[in-house]
């Protein structure tokens, strides 16, 4: 085994990749139940690309054949139903693992210098995961795949002067068909695959190159031992590789639970609509995304004029980019910062879940101006920022993390 | 810990009394944060639960219903009404014949399918065993005559969930201005006749004349006249529910099983997994 490692690594960098990268990649040692979402993404990522892969073993993307390949692969292929369920079950879970982590790093200043380059690469991952999600929910072609894709692209003709053009060319037809079916399921399952696993590498590299926040927002390599190595921090491996395990664990208990027991989670992961076949001929009364795209949609939706809605849908998504250089504050964590800041996360946390409620359910005069309300504490949140964490009172950052 | 003051921050002269209180409200406001988003995640949680499946007519109570598909017999009886009342127009499609005998225990005595048993009582068209249990009846035809193309009922329940069409098949009633003579109080209009009528005897809307509250709904009335009382009727409905909730879903049971051995499995896994963890860390 030796004389084997030594042979690859006279060729191949190992036993210094995994160094750096591993063994003596030096982690600050107070991370809390919030740092466990990174590790868990790359599960969910590697539960997402093994599924798929054998779903695209049974599945045939023509608007003939779809829905009944679905079916096909839940009662005629063995475990076709438990793949399925995997890979449903693993779209919301992604989801849920991605938002934690992108609250986390709101909570702890994560984006703060030096790492913005990492959140903008997360935030990279974050659009491409949101364009795989609504490409894959076309595949099924189901009742609400069709009429969601239909009305999702229908936004593109919202442009003005190329819109209707530009409709026709991205569906390939005058209405969400086989064409537009066979070009989402190649970006489904080639085009964003590759370029994620692209941008999950580079995130790492620009992450390891860095190294970790901490919960107390404390920079672990101003202090450090004679040997360079920092005096609050521990190797990666063991001791967190040993830690991320439980995690997985525990995560896997969470989710094969959903699967086993409840892969529908009440309609909000697998749409009841969905058990219909796609009928152009028949719009269903209520359109809904799944639950992780409605606090956006919901955004669309509160605002009267087509364009502006979208304008507003795609300003909530590109505000996110823009946050290292809208936080002002001398400080990084929650912890430090003072009342506004805390005031205006939890208001921006209340917001984003009142508008994810608010798109799954349908539109009335009320929720319409909960939802406007919403939608302003959500801008709010971003567009006050430089104000209310420049002028607040924060509190001093310790030199060292404690015991 | 010291307090600093912002850029250009106003006078201090509060300094000492806010030194005291800020270090509590630290803790409590950072906590009550955390509490905030965790309550929120319960409330999601709640709202999860919350089947989104919706009637048609939301003023008709939908009706309560338990569903056991470990219940082979009830299983049976559905498939067995299923066949003889829905099959001229629904098809299964997704539904083979030889699985569906399978999982409804149609087995000889050494684990193999019964194919006379099957032949005998649920095949009644020229489809071998192995078949999709499919229709026979033109969608041309089927427009003619009913306006639309009776639809394939292998999803139906999970679409409209096990209690939706409990009170859909219960809600049908006499009406001499629709074109077969029936309708149904939970979809207005719909175009299906009332096939089960043998079974139920005639079955009439009643005004109530309600004083308190504008609830001018019908409520349904049975006059007998049928095959089976009420009682049995609403047995059979449920079988026949039953039966098309395990349609929808055959491999609901094999996935409970599946999931009765995993969780255990890493539930211990996770004991050995924490207590390594635990021992690696003893000296942080």
């Amino acid at each position: 085994m030796g004389r084997l490692i030594n042979w690859i690594d006279e060729r191949f960098p190992l036993i210094s990749t995994w160094r750096s990268h591993f063994s003596e990649y030096y982690v600050p040692k107070n991370l809390n139940f919030f740092y466990f979402f990174g590790s868990l993404a790359l599960v969910v990522l590697v539960i997402q690309l093994i599924t798929g892969l054998w779903l695209t073993m049974f599945y045939t993307p023509t608007a003939e054949e779809a829905f009944g390949s679905v079916e096909y692969i839940m009662r005629d292929v063995n475990y076709g139903w438990l793949l399925r369920y995997l890979h449903s079950t693993g779209a919301s879970a992604f989801f849920i693992v991605i938002y934690l982590h992108m609250f986390r790093g709101l909570l702890y200043g994560s984006y703060q210098k030096p790492r913005e380059l990492i959140w903008l690469l997360g935030m990279a991952l974050f659009i491409l995961l949101m364009a795989e999600a609504f490409f894959g929910y076309l595949l099924p072609w189901g009742q609400m795949s069709y009429w969601g894709a239909q009305v999702i692209t229908s936004l593109f003709g919202a442009i003005p002067y190329v819109g209707d053009s530009l409709l026709i060319w991205l569906r390939g037809d005058y209405h969400v068909a086989t064409a537009t079916l066979q070009r989402f399921f190649a970006l489904h399952v080639v085009g964003i695959p590759l370029l994620f696993l692209v941008l999950v590498f580079l995130h790492i590299i620009a992450l390891h190159k860095v190294g970790s926040n901490n919960p107390e927002g404390i920079e672990i390599k101003k202090h450090l031992d004679d040997k360079g190595i920092p005096l609050d921090s521990i190797p990666l491996h063991p001791y967190y590789s040993v830690k991320d395990f439980v995690g997985v664990i525990v995560f896997l208990i969470v989710f094969l639970g959903i699967v086993f027991f409840a892969p529908e989670m009440g309609g909000y992961f697998l749409e009841y609509a969905n058990f219909d076949p796609a009928n152009p001929m028949v719009t269903p009364e209520h359109i809904a995304p799944v639950w992780y795209l409605t606090p956006f949609y919901t955004i669309l939706r509160a605002i009267p004029n087509k364009l502006f809605g979208i304008a507003a849908l795609a300003s909530s998504i590109m505000l996110l980019l823009f946050l290292p250089w809208l936080d002002k504050s001398p400080v990084r964590s929650m912890r430090y910062k003072g009342r506004w800041s805390r005031m205006a996360l939890a208001a921006f946390v209340v917001s984003l879940f009142t508008l994810g409620y608010l798109g799954t359910i349908p539109v009335s005069l009320t929720t319409q101006y909960i939802a406007r309300f919403c939608t302003f504490i959500y801008f709010a949140y971003f567009l006050l920022m430089p104000f209310y964490s420049r002028f607040e009172q924060y509190l001093t950052v310790p030199q060292r993390i404690e015991k | 810990m010291k307090i600093n003051y912002l850029r250009g921050a106003r006078a201090s002269i509060f300094l000492k009394r806010v030194c005291k209180r800020r270090l509590v409200e630290r803790c409590c406001s950072f906590r009550t944060l955390k509490i905030g988003v965790s309550v929120l995640g319960l409330f999601f949680s709640i709202v999860v639960v919350t089947p989104l499946q919706a009637a048609a007519n939301p003023s008709i109570g939908i009706l309560p219903i338990a569903v056991d598909l470990s219940d082979k017999e009830k299983l049976q009886r559905g498939a067995k009404l299923f066949m003889n009342y829905c099959s001229g127009c629904h098809s299964l499609r997704y539904m083979r014949y030889n699985l569906m005998a399978k999982d409804l225990g149609l087995i000889t005595f050494d684990g193999q399918l019964d194919k006379n048993l099957l032949i005998n009582n649920l095949l009644f068209t020229r489809a071998t065993i192995y078949d999709p249990i499919e229709i026979s009846m033109p969608p041309i035809d089927a427009r003619q005559w009913f306006g639309v193309v009776p639809p394939d009922l292998s999803l139906i329940a999970r679409k409209r969930g096990a209690k939706w069409l409990y009170t859909y098949l219960k809600s049908f009633y006499e009406d001499k201005t629709r074109p077969f003579g029936t309708n149904n109080l939970l979809i207005p209009g719909v175009a299906m006749p009332d096939v089960l009528a043998p079974l139920s005897g005639r079955v009439i809307a009643v005004k109530q004349d309600e004083k308190n509250g504008n609830s001018f709904q019908p409520s349904l009335l049975g006059l007998g006249g049928g095959e089976m009382t009420e009682q049995e009727f609403d047995n059979a409905i449920q079988d026949l529910v039953t039966f098309l909730v395990y349609v929808g879903e055959p491999v609901k049971l094999v996935r409970y099983r599946i999931g009765g051995f995993v969780l255990p499995f890493l539930c211990i896994f996770l004991i050995i997994a924490y207590r390594l963890k635990k021992n690696y860390w003893k000296d942080i």
